[in-house]
């Protein structure tokens, strides 16, 4: 279901020429389970895509809120610590590399939102959502820990994207909450229920489908749902869109495209409603 | 003719005397050029000390005296004047720091030693340059400027007026009375905010004293202490003060209602309106935004009805210039903005309400009357008090703004008392510092309110079990359980911390005063000196230097008035004497001396096309001297041959 991340994301940023391209040969950004094992090595693996990324003179964007904490990171603790900056630099040479710290690191929504903007977006509208009720799920990384680029408890970046697709944003109080993905493996069950309180508060405030911004949020969602209905005797059934998908979408590309078939729960029924022809 | 130089070197007791050799250095004092007098003494600063250097000044005929002791901020105003009783002019006289600057930065003795030769040596080469310097005198205008009517600012008007001196009161809004006049009842006696502000306001507004300038904003502050120009300008009314009875006719008439200010928009006012019953001036004010009149054009049924024809759609703007000798900014502060803090629900949640939204639900004449009650008409059955909101949070403001924990506790006390509710307070340290305050906090501890120890964390209406289902979920960490508590509640009152005001910066470069890093005016001394600025004559009192409570807030407006008071009483007062002066001959006037000044002192005069230094305004800083390109600059008592005689010695 990731592919069809790639696939929206690739798509939509040609459609709004948006210029990405594939960091050659990058690597893991250090986030997973480094950071709470070795921290060293989390940041030199940050620091590897970070000088790679400088060769290049170029920001770099993310479609993932961990890669973007991970990197910002490394990014920061740099700045702030000599020594630590001394190490990772002289890692660094023995791979041939040097980072100066000038990287930007961006999440690919901040950059739809701030850089594109509303009239660039709704210019590209060609299909009505209308009527389409859509939790914004931003997850617990993207504005942690400085709301640099929202509010960190309540942001609104995604509200805004979905307004200007025509689609309606509902209120949803637990959009910057943990989905408990962090805890799957380690303590299931509190991480299931994390993941409950989301889809029930996104339920009770008339939600039909969940927007995401991050890969391990969209998999705890859509795959542990059939978990937590069994956990907590729930019947929970609302499909999960990557907002990559939702802008594809609106933009009218077809839904194979965007890969809006490949979910673990369709969202046809739901898109049905409002698309007459979703083909 | 060569001078004649008396060093005296002191022990300072032990502060000196035990890493410095004296004996030694003032012995190497001896030898050095034109001295023909070197002594160390154990406490110089002492009577016999003193008398010791004023015997030799008349018996050895001494044309310059040295004293290494102490930093001059200590000790130098002492020594010059004895210097002066005994007949030389203060300016001959040079203090060598060898306490801070030797003794109690090395403890190896022989160096320490050294470097004291080396310090008073210099001493001794720069004071055979040090010249004459008579200090000037100028009159101080006996007329006083309050900016903020607040309760700080009517207690130091009425402190003035009442000892015979004429005040200039200016207020920006169309009454005084501050945040006091919204308040309900006072911490820690609950006596009514208005029983006791009232009649002070009454007074103001009466005493022969007192030019009250309500409605009105200082714009302009020329001049030097003693000696200032305050231009005011007054916002049209569109009623004239004169012939204005305050009968109130116009707002019984006036056909159009808008939310009120006063009543942080929770009750409603006229387009014609006086703030609250008893305001002061009691003169209303027509809200242009929203006048009927100067909207559509319509009505004007105000000017009708009014039985004193004192309604005047025309009226303008008017700026006037005051002459003052000393003024008080009594300007205070602004409430934290809580729905910047997205988390506890302000503006989103109905029922998180602000700690001044709470004064005027409880206040007999605010909107419900003095019934605390929910947004749907019905009493809240539980409400939790939130402390420190925007207060002690590296994310908004790091300081405690003081009153908050005292405030809550009367919010609890009220709720307890007006409705059959539960409270909770969140709070993460109680701080009841004040006289009767802990005893108050011990009064509420036994009215059965529920204290929890922890910052909240966030307010909302998502529930997780059948019992917050409607209700306002309280979530905070309780430090003293180590659990997270979920309370749910029906009202929640957030105890806003206290903000420097937003037009801090203006109001501060508009009176050439300083800030501190939190924002708020900063004072002289932060001990010795709480109500004087680096500005002589301007003042601060109250809330505009930092959160204040109402007893603190009176005790500085008082202060200030006393200040004031005894610069005025003087009659006259010495400006700075280490002034600098411009060489006009030397001066390019290139200009780059006129915008470095911090006190706006420099001036530049096109038709000579140099820059001119208003003496009276220099605090003789020194960063125009430093600037001069053109070397056109010298400050007296440092000049360049001075302090080359200084670094010549040193480098010797």
């Amino acid at each position: 279901m990731n592919k069809a991340y790639d696939k929206s994301t690739r798509i939509v940023c040609k459609a709004l020429d948006v210029k990405i391209s594939e960091l050659d040969d990058w690597n893991c950004c250090g986030a997973s389970a480094y950071m709470s094992i070795d921290e060293l090595k989390s940041h030199l693996l940050s620091a590897r895509n970070l000088a790679l990324a400088e060769k290049e003179k170029k920001d770099l964007v993310v479609v993932c809120p961990a890669c973007l904490t991970t990197l910002n990171k490394t990014n920061h603790y740099m700045g702030e610590n000599p020594r630590l900056k001394r190490t990772i630099g002289s890692a660094l040479r023995a791979a041939n590399l040097q980072y100066f710290g000038t990287v930007k690191v961006r999440h690919l929504l901040e950059v739809i939102v701030n850089d594109v903007g509303e009239n660039e977006i709704k210019a590209r509208v060609k299909r009505s959502l209308s009527g389409l009720k859509v939790a914004p799920y931003y997850g617990c990384q993207l504005t942690r820990p400085f709301g640099e680029i929202d509010d960190k408890e309540f942001p609104m970046l995604l509200d805004r994207l979905l307004t200007w697709l025509g689609v309606e944003p509902v209120n949803f109080p637990m959009k910057a909450k943990c989905c408990g993905g962090m805890l799957a493996m380690t303590s299931e069950k509190v991480g299931l229920n994390l993941a409950r309180g989301l889809i029930q508060n996104a339920l009770d405030n008339g939600a039909e489908m969940i927007s995401t911004i991050c890969p391990l949020c969209h998999m705890t969602l859509e795959a542990y749902q059939g978990n937590v209905n069994k956990l907590f005797g729930t019947k929970y059934n609302i499909p999960i869109l990557y907002f990559t998908q939702l802008i594809g979408l609106a933009f009218g590309f077809s839904r194979k495209a965007l890969g809006i078939n490949e979910e673990l729960i369709p969202s046809q029924p739901v898109l049905e409603k409002y698309l007459e022809v979703v083909r | 003719m060569a001078e004649k130089i008396g060093v005296y070197v002191c022990h300072c007791g032990t502060n000196i005397g035990k890493t410095v050799d004296c004996k030694a250095v003032a012995d190497y004092a001896k030898g050095l050029p034109d001295v023909v007098v070197a002594r160390d003494y154990q406490y110089t600063c002492s009577d016999p000390g003193q008398e010791m250097i004023k015997k030799d000044i008349r018996e050895l005929s001494l044309t310059r005296v040295v004293v290494a002791s102490c930093s001059p901020l200590m000790h130098e105003g002492t020594f010059r004047r004895a210097v002066g009783n005994a007949g030389l002019n203060p300016f001959l006289f040079q203090m060598a720091n060898i306490r801070e600057q030797c003794s109690w930065i090395t403890e190896d003795r022989h160096l320490a030693t050294e470097r004291a030769k080396a310090i008073v040596g210099a001493a001794v080469m720069r004071v055979a340059y040090n010249e004459p310097i008579e200090v000037k005198k100028v009159p101080v205008d006996p007329n006083v400027l309050i900016v903020g009517g607040g309760i700080t600012g009517i207690e130091a008007a009425l402190q003035l007026a009442d000892a015979g001196k004429h005040v200039y009161l200016v207020e920006k809004e169309p009454t005084i009375g501050g945040y006091m006049a919204r308040f309900d009842k006072t911490f820690p006696t609950l006596d009514c905010a208005a029983c006791i502000l009232t009649p002070k306001m009454v007074f103001v507004g009466q005493h022969e004293n007192i030019d009250l300038l309500s409605y009105s904003e200082v714009i302009g502050f020329q001049g030097y202490v003693g000696n200032f120009t305050a231009t005011v300008r007054r916002k049209p009314r569109y009623v004239d003060e004169e012939k204005c009875n305050g009968c109130g006719t116009c707002e019984t008439k006036c056909p159009l209602s808008v939310p009120s200010e006063f009543e942080c928009g929770m009750g409603k006012r006229k387009a014609i309106y006086r703030p609250f019953p008893q305001a002061v001036p009691s003169t209303p004010v027509i809200d242009r935004e929203h006048c009927l009149y100067f909207t559509k054009g319509v009505c004007k049924v105000c000017q009708k009805f009014c039985p004193s024809g004192a309604i005047d759609f025309d009226q303008k703007e008017k700026v006037v210039d005051l002459k003052v000798g000393t003024a008080i900014l009594a300007t205070g502060f602004d409430l934290f903005d809580p729905s910047r803090i997205k988390e506890y629900g302000y503006k989103r949640l109905p029922n998180v309400i602000t700690s001044l939204e709470f004064e005027r639900l409880t206040h007999a004449s605010g909107p419900t009357g003095g019934k605390i009650l929910l947004k749907n008409g019905k009493a809240p059955e539980s409400v939790a008090i939130v402390h420190c909101v925007g207060s002690r949070d590296r994310n908004y403001n790091e300081y405690c703004s003081r009153v908050c924990c005292m405030y809550s506790l009367k919010t609890a006390h009220l709720v307890h008392e007006k409705t059959e509710a539960k409270v909770y307070e969140f709070y993460i340290d109680m701080r009841a510092f004040g006289k009767g305050y802990e005893e108050f906090y011990k009064r509420l501890l036994e009215e059965d309110v529920t204290f929890i120890r922890g910052r909240v964390a966030e307010v909302t209406d998502v529930a997780q079990e059948q019992s917050e289902k409607g209700k306002l979920v309280v979530v905070a960490e309780d430090t003293l359980l180590g659990i997270v508590r979920r309370i749910p509640v029906d009202m929640v009152v957030l105890s806003l911390g206290l903000e420097p005001r937003k037009d801090a910066v203006q109001v501060a470069h508009t009176f050439s005063i300083s800030r501190s890093k939190d924002g708020f005016f900063l004072e002289k001394h932060p001990k010795l000196a709480p109500v004087s600025t680096a500005a002589d004559g301007v003042y601060i009192a109250g809330s505009c230097q930092g959160p204040k409570d109402i007893p603190d807030s009176v005790a500085q407006g008082a202060a200030a008035a006393a200040n004031a008071l005894s610069l005025i009483d003087r009659k006259e007062v010495e400006l700075e004497p280490t002034v600098a002066l411009i060489d006009e001959e030397s001066c390019s006037g290139c200009k780059i001396c006129v915008g470095l000044c911090p006190y706006n002192a420099i001036t530049f005069d096109s038709t000579k096309n140099v820059a001119e230094i208003t003496v009276a305004l220099c605090k003789g800083c020194g960063v125009c001297v430093a600037s001069c390109p053109s070397g056109a600059i010298e400050q007296q008592n440092f000049t360049n041959r001075q302090l080359l005689a200084e670094v010549e010695a040193i480098c010797a």
